[in-house]
């Protein structure tokens, strides 16, 4: 598994695993609050991105595979994130050899209580 | 959820008008646009452009410095939310419902990012939002952006 790269250490992102499938966890920082009481949209979604690169990366096998940018994003916001740790996963729906679809999902507490999901396009460069 | 407080004690009480500068200047050192560097550029009465300087901690990887998609996501939604407000006024607490970015190429390296979104249309319960971010030349921008914001005082 690749590290996590400079903006998931700045939002205070661990990366770990359950069932041999990347989670990352995002504990609860000031420096994450958006509107007062509830953590900023923007950070979820870095968050959501994440999660989807790590579970891209884990199913191409490691830091070696193929360059992966991203084509779009969308999230789907659902409830407002509290000022507690946030945990993401993600499932690849389908990959390709150009390109990857993946969903994401962030919960808190409850894993049946979803705060916000994403899906993203990715374009796998394989040079 | 949402890139911007309710009427928050650093927005603007006083006014109807909801000044987009000054909540920038006055968000509290906690707002997670602060640790992005977010600032304010311009605004008119249905738009609000804002500005995320580069930082290589902000990177998608250490090697290239090429920036994350994540902060330009923060970027928008907060120039979006901003637009939200300023057409609707302060007053008017909203979160974000959707937010979708295509991201049209990699910005720069070493440079700022602007944003700039406007609230094209707004319903009983739902504010639309579109936007542009790019690297110094606006007619060759890195993303474009479509939302939908959710007013929360509304049954």
């Amino acid at each position: 598994m690749a590290e996590l790269p400079p903006y998931a250490k700045l939002l205070g992102v661990r990366l770990d695993h359950e069932h041999g499938q990347p989670l990352l966890v995002l504990p609860h920082a000031s420096h994450l609050i958006g509107r007062p009481g509830f953590m900023h949209g923007g950070a979820i979604a870095g968050l959501l991105e994440l999660a989807g690169f790590a579970a891209i990366r884990h199913a191409l096998g490691g830091s070696d595979g193929p360059r992966i940018k991203p084509i779009n994003v969308t999230v789907d916001y659902m409830r407002g994130g509290r000022l507690i740790e946030t945990r993401a996963a993600a499932r690849v729906t389908r990959l390709g050899r150009r390109v990857a679809n993946v969903e994401a999902e962030a919960w808190q507490e409850d894993r049946g209580k979803l705060i916000a999901t994403a899906k993203l396009n990715l374009m796998l460069d394989r040079g | 959820m949402v890139a911007v407080p309710r009427v928050a004690a650093y927005a603007q009480p006083m006014s109807d008008d909801f000044d987009p500068k000054t909540f920038l200047t006055r968000a509290p050192e906690s707002h997670h646009s602060t640790r992005l560097g977010i600032g304010y550029r311009a605004h008119g009465r249905d738009w609000c452009e804002l500005s995320l300087p580069y930082d290589p901690d902000l990177a998608a990887d250490a090697e290239s410095g090429v920036l994350s998609s994540g902060p330009i996501i923060s970027l928008m939604d907060m120039a979006a939310g901003c637009a939200v407000f300023i057409r609707s006024g302060p007053k008017k607490p909203h979160a974000t419902l959707d937010l979708r970015v295509d991201y049209l190429r990699p910005s720069k390296i070493g440079q700022e990012v602007i944003g700039r979104a406007e609230c094209y249309r707004v319903t009983r319960r739902i504010a639309f939002v579109r936007g542009t971010a790019h690297d110094g030349d606006p007619d060759d921008p890195v993303a474009h952006i479509a939302g939908t914001f959710m007013y929360t005082d509304v049954d």
